[in-house]
């Protein structure tokens, strides 16, 4: 069994008006050093794969049809292995 | 004769009944409510995709009802001429399913905006707005938190050069402004066709101002060009 932790973030080149909500609040609480605010998805998954390879392969296959739209989103991951 | 309409319904929908009633009451042809888990869209002359929530818009609205079960036989009949008509969320769906392109993101504002807009029609030559003249200007309502159109520029520029870009929101005057932009969308972009122009997706309403009862019918005009066109294009076959 793997256990998958996959990051969807907006493509830089979206704008994201979530983000930019947030740092106006986080600026509003005094924090004036914060820049670049961007919101992103976090999905975690179990695999019963065998083999870290066929984990990844289904993990990268899931992302790409259904958990990031690539017109708008990138997405990464990373792989564990679960007792 | 009556076309036959099928109006997919999704765990989440809540424009079919009003789709449903358009088609039958105010239209007088047929009209049936298709369950997303059934295979087959049977005899229908033509789709709708209603508005609403499917999937409570999980993970990103239209993400999750692109998988259900009868999308597999929308794709078909799209594939094969059929035609398509996606109102809100099933604008999302639609371009989820990759039968339009581009993607409907959060609303600039972040808010949930329920309003008449007015849009102009920039292109009549389609089946869904032959009752109308280019640069009609028309009075819709929209309801939705996430309508704002984005595409890559490559995308937009063939959406412009194949005057596949239908509807644009504007002032009532109609010039295409910003201040008539209710969303942030792409070139105050409201709605657009497929390549081969039967699908067709937009973010308002027409079945919202269809009767008369509710003075307003702009969004008739869609309904009763659907219909000339199909039973024309009937008629002809």
């Amino acid at each position: 069994m793997y256990h998958s932790k996959i990051l969807v973030t907006l493509r830089q080149s979206i704008l994201d008006p979530q983000g930019k909500a947030v740092e106006h609040g986080v600026h509003s609480l005094g924090y004036s050093l914060v820049r670049n605010v961007r919101i992103g998805k976090f999905v975690e998954l179990d695999v019963d794969a065998r083999t870290r390879e066929e984990a990844e392969t289904v993990t990268k296959e899931v992302s790409q049809k259904l958990l990031a739209n690539p017109v708008m989103e990138d997405f990464s991951f990373t792989i564990e292995e679960k007792s | 004769m009556a076309l036959k309409f099928g109006i997919v319904v999704f765990p989440g929908s809540n424009c079919d009944h009003d789709s449903q009633y358009v088609a039958e009451t105010i239209l007088g042809q047929e009209a049936k409510l298709i369950w997303h888990k059934d295979s087959s869209l049977g005899d229908v002359d033509l789709v709708i995709l209603p508005g609403g929530f499917s999937y409570g818009d999980y993970l990103r609205c239209g993400a999750l009802a692109r998988f259900s079960p009868i999308m597999k036989d929308v794709i078909r009949f799209a594939n094969n001429g059929g035609t398509v008509f996606g109102i809100c969320n099933g604008f999302q769906i639609l371009v989820e399913a990759g039968l339009l392109p581009g993607v409907l993101l959060r609303n600039r504002s972040l808010k949930f905006v329920c309003q008449y807009v007015h849009l102009k029609v920039e292109n009549s030559d389609t089946l869904f707005t032959s009752r109308c003249r280019k640069g009609d200007v028309l009075e819709i309502p929209i309801a939705h938190g996430d309508g704002n159109y984005f595409a890559d520029g490559d995308t937009l520029k063939r959406l412009e050069d194949r005057n596949q870009i239908v509807f644009r929101y504007c002032d009532p005057t109609g010039r295409i402004t910003e201040e008539a932009n209710p969303n942030g969308s792409l070139g105050n972009i409201a709605g657009i066709i497929n390549e081969a122009g039967n699908v067709l997706g937009m973010m308002p309403h027409p079945e919202r101002a269809s009767d008369p009862e509710l003075h307003h019918t702009d969004g008739r005009k869609l309904f009763d060009s659907i219909v000339e066109s199909l039973i024309h294009h009937s008629q002809l076959a």
